[in-house]
């Protein structure tokens, strides 16, 4: 088990920031560390990374306990703090060396890692510039490659898009899938699409507890309601929309249909249905029957943000 | 070891390729200097008396400028975060951060060997306390480095470090100035405390090893409050 977390406490003054929470991370998964602002997820970051050390509870990371052994335990972390701090007058190449050094890798090998870095994070442009003059996504860059140069089994990155421009994020998205092939990733954000894009697994957090746990497509399933599907029939004379929504709604299992707007030449109906049902085959074959024409049909899915809207309201 | 090394290099690296070491070299050599010469031509006495006792109230101020910013701008930065959650221990960002700051102090301190030289040309110079004044210049430098970093690994301010740091030098240099209002049993204790006792009786020629452990032993004190004042997030 790369991340194993038991029961984990963390007070500030009497608030606790962090509220016994207990999780587990497989090897090879990308975790989505999901939570509004100001849930838990930053102070758990770092007392993963053993910056701070927990009230009450446990964490393994490699089965090495952090508060028994923390410098062998932040061997295996690759860790991006929520800031990026950097060392704003050191150049890209010479920050990555210095922080090779800092993570005893081979004296013969630390040339070969920051050149791999500075591949895979895109720096080549910028390697000899300090880093204080470069662009926010570059930066971000920096803070990537510094987390991963001495090849960390455990990556730990808190919010490592925020800032960046929808090319930048997009851009590092895919870098953190790239990377979550070989690493075991956890990542915080409060970015909802981001879990979707990336994480094979979503945890989510609210008022320092865990309030979700699970694949985003099973969660998905889990938090469904009532089945809703909004479709438009195209408007003609010929019918009385009084009569086409009668219609629909002595179908089997449809609760409640209504008209939500018509205009130039379609009536727009939302039907819904009990939960677990789909009526989307019976409403096209009722309306054919009725020799209407059905023009639109569009199932709402509960999205990962209704979920987290929903459990994260207090 | 190896640790302590890198961080070494790196402070002495970003110290170098700033402007502020060759600002206070300038500094130093233009106050040292008038000590010096004046010294020199109006007193007529070959040695670097003049320059060696305004020495210590000179690094009053010196010293604590030139450590403030040690671990006051990795907390401020966050760059501290980074630090510590990197293989290496507290003790290793410390005596890195520390050495590198002596060898800076000891690189801006280099310029004076000019008034040794000039002294050699214009008569006897005893070098037995020359050398020993350069010993007791880098132990006392060293004990307000300690100070310096103690102080700048409380805070994220700068200008509170310096303050700080100052304030505690300042006491320990002015202790001995003050016996005459202490109770005489306190005296001799008072007068170890103080910094300038020792680093006159070095400046003598007079290598005691209670000096030294004087030194050494304040040097290691800091150390170990600087170690904890890090740890001190972890309360």
């Amino acid at each position: 088990m790369s991340i194993k977390v038991e029961n984990l406490t963390k007070f500030y003054d009497d608030l606790a920031a962090v509220d016994d929470i207990s999780f587990e991370v497989k090897e090879g998964e990308i975790v989505g560390f999901l939570g509004p602002n100001g849930a838990g997820k930053t102070t758990t970051m770092k007392m993963l990374t053993s910056y701070l050390p927990p009230s009450s509870g446990k964490v393994y990371i490699n089965d090495i306990d952090v508060l028994k052994d923390s410098i062998s335990a932040r061997k295996h972390i690759g860790y991006l703090p929520e800031t990026n701090p950097l060392y704003q007058d050191m150049n890209v190449i010479d920050y990555l060396v210095y922080v090779a050094r800092l993570n005893s890798v081979p004296k013969e090998k630390i040339k070969d890692s920051v050149k791999k870095m500075v591949k895979t994070c895109g720096l080549e442009e910028v390697k000899g510039k300090n880093i204080g003059e470069l662009s926010k996504g570059y930066k971000q860059r920096v803070g990537l490659a510094q987390a991963m140069l001495h090849n960390p089994d455990i990556i730990l990155l808190d919010e490592p898009t925020s800032g960046l421009d929808p090319n930048q994020i997009i851009e590092i998205r895919k870098l953190i899938k790239e990377l979550g092939k070989q690493k075991t990733l956890m990542l915080s954000t409060h970015i909802l699409q981001e879990v979707q894009a990336t994480c094979d697994r979503v945890l989510i957090i609210n008022n320092g507890k865990i309030v979700a746990d699970g694949k985003p497509d099973e969660l998905q399933r889990q938090f469904e309601g009532q089945m809703s599907v909004k479709i438009g029939i195209k408007r003609d004379p010929k019918y009385n929309s009084e009569k086409i929504i009668r219609e629909i709604s002595s179908i089997n299992n449809v609760q409640n249909t209504k008209l939500i707007s018509e205009d130039g030449n379609m009536w727009f109906v939302d039907v819904t249905a009990s939960k677990g049902t789909d009526v989307r085959e019976e409403i096209f074959r009722k309306i054919v029957s009725l020799n209407a024409v059905l023009l639109e049909m569009h199932k709402e899915e509960t999205s990962l943000e209704d979920i987290f809207r929903k459990l994260t309201k207090n | 070891m190896n640790n302590i090394l890198s961080i070494y290099r790196k402070e002495l690296r970003s110290y170098l390729y700033s402007p502020i070491p060759y600002i206070l070299i300038i500094v130093f050599m233009i106050i040292t200097g008038w000590f010096f010469t004046t010294n020199l031509f109006l007193n007529e006495v070959v040695s670097l008396r003049g320059v060696l006792d305004v020495i210590p109230f000179i690094l009053l101020f010196y010293i604590p400028a030139i450590s403030m910013r040690t671990f006051s701008e990795e907390k401020k930065s966050g760059t501290i975060e980074l630090l510590m959650t990197k293989p290496i221990t507290e003790y290793d960002v410390v005596i890195g951060k520390f050495l590198s700051t002596i060898t800076l102090a000891a690189f801006t301190f280099l310029p004076t060997v000019v008034y040794v030289i000039s002294l050699t040309f214009l008569g006897k110079l005893d070098f037995g306390p020359v050398i020993s004044s350069y010993l007791g210049l880098l132990l006392l430098a060293g004990l307000y480095i300690s100070v310096g970093i103690f102080s700048s690994s409380l805070t994220e301010n700068q200008v509170i470090a310096f303050i700080i740091s100052f304030l505690i030098v300042f006491a320990l240099f002015m202790i001995n100035k003050v016996l005459v209002f202490v109770p005489s049993g306190m005296v001799s204790t008072m007068e170890y405390i103080s910094s300038d006792s020792h680093f006159s009786n070095i400046v003598r020629g007079v290598i005691d090893s209670r000096d030294i452990v004087y030194y050494l032993s304040g040097i290691i004190i800091m150390i170990i409050l600087t170690k904890t004042s890090l740890e001190s997030r972890k309360w």
